[in-house]
């Protein structure tokens, strides 16, 4: 199997977009939206003409409510954030970027969110994406107990880890960067979707390493021993087919909710298309191939103690 | 053989009927069999109020202090009008500081936060009234309010065990009572909460020590929540406004169209891939898969399941996941035909084998599902969790129910499908094989240990 033998371009490429997905974290930051950070977020539509977005942002700033930063949404649309506000001061912004009392602002959204609300939720966020990697490392370990030749079944949890954190650090990379570029902001939903990528992506893994452990207790002792690689590839080659078209299924209703769902889910269904994809390359191109790159070292290993 | 085709057909009948109880039960008209889908305030468009609670001063049971405050506040939004309006309480948690209890008060369709927030905002009103001689709606005001209560005690009587509550009045209350007893014996003493009578005592002889028994015809769940009102008629716990969420109704209106659209087209293209890929186990696939949809409606509608736009967006990403199970059977089954088995064997052998993966890829979203729904404190992500978490367990019925059903009610005889070389015809094979049927045999499969 090509994946095997060219096993080292694939880390390479792996560990190439991992680090990209790191310096964007590192250098861009992430930008957490009003969910965690406390404040006020309206969002405006004009059903008439939408006016200049810096005109809307002077006028708002000018209310003396603290920094406040405006961007476009849709076509008609303003996002407004500003500190916490009351409701008596929204109105005042409200009549404030009215502009035409032809064309008056109509509100689509209006959330206060105070401090201490946010940095609650971002506890149980943090909170909630550590109990579920360690939920599902132990489940794995657990799962495939019955493996323990050649490679221990502790091997299998530790691979579905690395598998894991490629497939949260690459979307997270890449808000980090659509965060830079368009102003995209990390809500309750983005966390919601990286913990569904976490339970979803390691489906992949776990059929192919349920197919190495068929074709392992199928084979003699000394193939086993001698042909691991072969094996593993020969398992890659057999789920290849399932590999791709469960993912294709769930890609196709993620695609279809991106392009044709309501707005508030647009950024929710773009996160879960990044990790389904990183989640079904690493099942494939990462995680089988590091199984046969640990028995090779395990092999170097036992060599030298002889 | 037999038995798979009734019990097929049985399932395709069941199936209609769900789906016409998922359109017919969404009018009025319905009468008992009206469940309309429950739509979160995203959808619908409303109020959401979050406010935390202040426990640290309470002495007693802080669960039973945010329960009446959960009361109080719930009266004063009914007085609203506000048709089903939501008030839940959330108790501290790892996440928040000690005794910072949360109520969220939600109210559908309501925009005007400064009014909501007003009248949720002020304070109750207990009042003590006479009725009016020859009346019996009118009542005088007596100048005794819930201020002048110092405590309420709920009690049994000995003998018949009745329920009867117990008020203490402070000593202001007292004088006034007294007063009041004095000159009204026989008459009906109302007591108010918010201008709604909520016990109606007939006063039965004068009492001077401050303290009334109210007696009557009530439950001894009845006068325990009487005796919660009395003792906390103003809010029992001081709360503050934490954080507030209002939407448009006419951006709810608008998202659940666009959902609506992209669930129909996203059925119609993974069905499509199902059939041009899978052939007639794919077209099993679809009519489970659309089974699983009227399924999944109805436990909306029954449970019922408050649907946010999250929610949505997880029930249709359900269905990209729902069709993974039936997925990893179809190539089992590929495998074992390659093997050299016979149909029927095939599919037996294809279900067998491929419920162990299918098992642990499943419980694993349904770990991330669980985790979410305990932890996250937001409707929006609840719902999500929810939708997720009923769908994998739903469509995992679907696969080893219905496909499997349907895949036996056709399965071939194994002498019909063979040929003179005793392998799988190539009808059979070309209906039961799928995309790229590769001619490479299997090696033969192990025996099960």
């Amino acid at each position: 199997m090509f994946v095997i033998t060219y096993r080292k371009f694939f880390y390479a490429f792996s560990t190439l977009t991992v680090l990209l997905a790191f310096a964007a974290i590192i250098f861009f930051g992430l930008h957490f939206s009003i969910d965690f950070t406390g404040g006020s977020q309206l969002e405006v539509a004009y059903p008439g003409a939408r006016p200049d977005a810096t005109v809307v942002s002077t006028k708002v700033n000018s209310l003396g409510l603290g920094i406040a930063t405006v961007r476009p949404s849709n076509n008609d649309s303003f996002i407004i954030q500003t500190p916490v506000i009351s409701n008596d001061q929204e109105n005042a912004v409200l009549s404030a970027i009215t502009f035409d009392a032809s064309d008056t602002p109509v509100v689509k959204e209006f959330d206060a969110v105070g401090p201490t609300l946010g940095k609650e939720l971002e506890g149980r966020a943090i909170l909630s994406i550590i109990i579920v990697i360690l939920a599902i490392v132990l489940f794995i370990a657990f799962a495939f107990r019955g493996v323990s030749k050649p490679v221990s079944s502790y091997k299998y949890g530790y691979v579905a880890i690395i598998a894991l954190v490629h497939d949260v650090i690459l979307p997270v990379g890449f808000f980090s960067l659509l965060g830079h570029i368009y102003g995209l902001q990390v809500d309750t939903l983005i966390v919601t979707a990286i913990l569904v990528i976490l339970g979803y992506s390691i489906n992949d893994t776990i059929v192919i390493f349920d197919r190495i452990r068929e074709n392992l207790r199928r084979a003699s002792d000394g193939d086993r021993q001698n042909k691991f690689d072969t094996i593993v590839g020969t398992s890659l080659r057999e789920t290849f087919g399932r590999s791709i078209n469960t993912s294709a299924t769930v890609l196709v209703a993620l695609i279809v909710l991106y392009f044709l769902g309501g707005e508030a889910t647009r950024t929710f269904a773009l996160a879960l298309i990044v990790g389904v994809i990183a989640g079904t390359y690493s099942s494939i191109f990462l995680a089988a191939p590091i199984l046969v790159s640990l028995k090779k070292a395990q092999d170097k290993r036992n060599a030298k103690k002889k | 053989m037999q038995n798979f085709r009734i019990t097929a057909i049985i399932i395709i009948l069941v199936s209609i009927g769900v789906g016409y109880f998922d359109y017919h039960s969404q009018a009025p008209t319905a009468g008992a069999l009206y469940f309309p889908f429950r739509l979160g305030l995203d959808l619908n468009g409303g109020t959401q109020l979050t406010y935390s609670a202040d426990t640290s001063k309470v002495t007693g049971s802080v669960s039973d202090a945010m329960d009446s405050l959960r009361q109080v506040i719930e009266r004063r939004v009914n007085l609203f009008g506000v048709s089903e309006p939501v008030v839940q309480v959330e108790q501290d948690s790892v996440f928040s500081s000690a005794g910072q209890n949360k109520l969220i008060v939600q109210l559908p369709g309501v925009t005007d936060i400064s009014t909501a927030i007003q009248l949720i905002g002020q304070t109750p009103l207990l009042e003590f009234k006479i009725q009016n001689a020859g009346t019996t709606t009118a009542y005088a005001d007596t100048g005794l309010t819930g201020s002048l209560i110092s405590n309420a005690q709920l009690q049994f009587d000995p003998t018949t065990n009745e329920p009867s509550v117990i008020v203490n009045f402070n000593s202001q209350g007292q004088q006034l009572f007294d007063t009041i007893t004095k000159d009204n014996v026989g008459k009906v003493l109302g007591i108010f909460l918010d201008g709604q009578a909520i016990s109606l005592p007939v006063i039965r002889e004068e009492i001077a020590n401050g303290q009334a028994q109210i007696s009557g015809s009530f439950t001894a769940v009845q006068a325990r929540d009487l005796v919660q009102q009395l003792n906390y008629g103003a809010l029992p716990v001081p709360i503050t406004l934490i954080g507030t969420q209002t939407i448009g109704a006419s951006l709810g209106q608008d998202a659940v169209h666009k959902t609506i659209t992209a669930g129909i087209v996203a059925i119609i293209l993974i069905s499509l891939f199902l059939i041009i890929w899978y052939r007639l186990p794919g077209l099993f696939a679809t009519v489970s898969l659309l089974s699983y949809v009227v399924a999944m409606l109805a436990l909306f509608k029954l449970i019922p399941v408050t649907l946010t736009s999250a929610g949505l967006a997880g029930f249709i990403l359900s269905l990209g996941i729902a069709v993974d199970a039936n997925i990893l059977i179809f190539e089992r089954i590929k495998d074992e035909l390659r093997r050299g088995r016979e149909v029927r064997s095939a599919i037996s052998e294809g279900f067998a084998r491929a419920w162990l993966s299918i098992r642990d890829g499943n419980l694993s979203t349904i770990i991330s599902a669980a985790v979410l729904y305990f932890l996250s404190n937001t409707p929006l992500v609840k719902g999500f969790a929810l939708t997720l978490g009923i769908g994998v367990v739903v469509s995992l019925l679907a696969a080893l129910g219905l496909t499997r059903t349907f895949l036996f009610a056709v399965s071939p005889e194994p002498s019909q499908t063979k040929n003179k070389d005793g392998k799988v015809g190539k009808t059979a094979a070309f209906l039961f094989g799928s995309g790229f049927t590769t001619s490479t045999p299997l090696p033969k499969a192990p025996e099960n240990k």
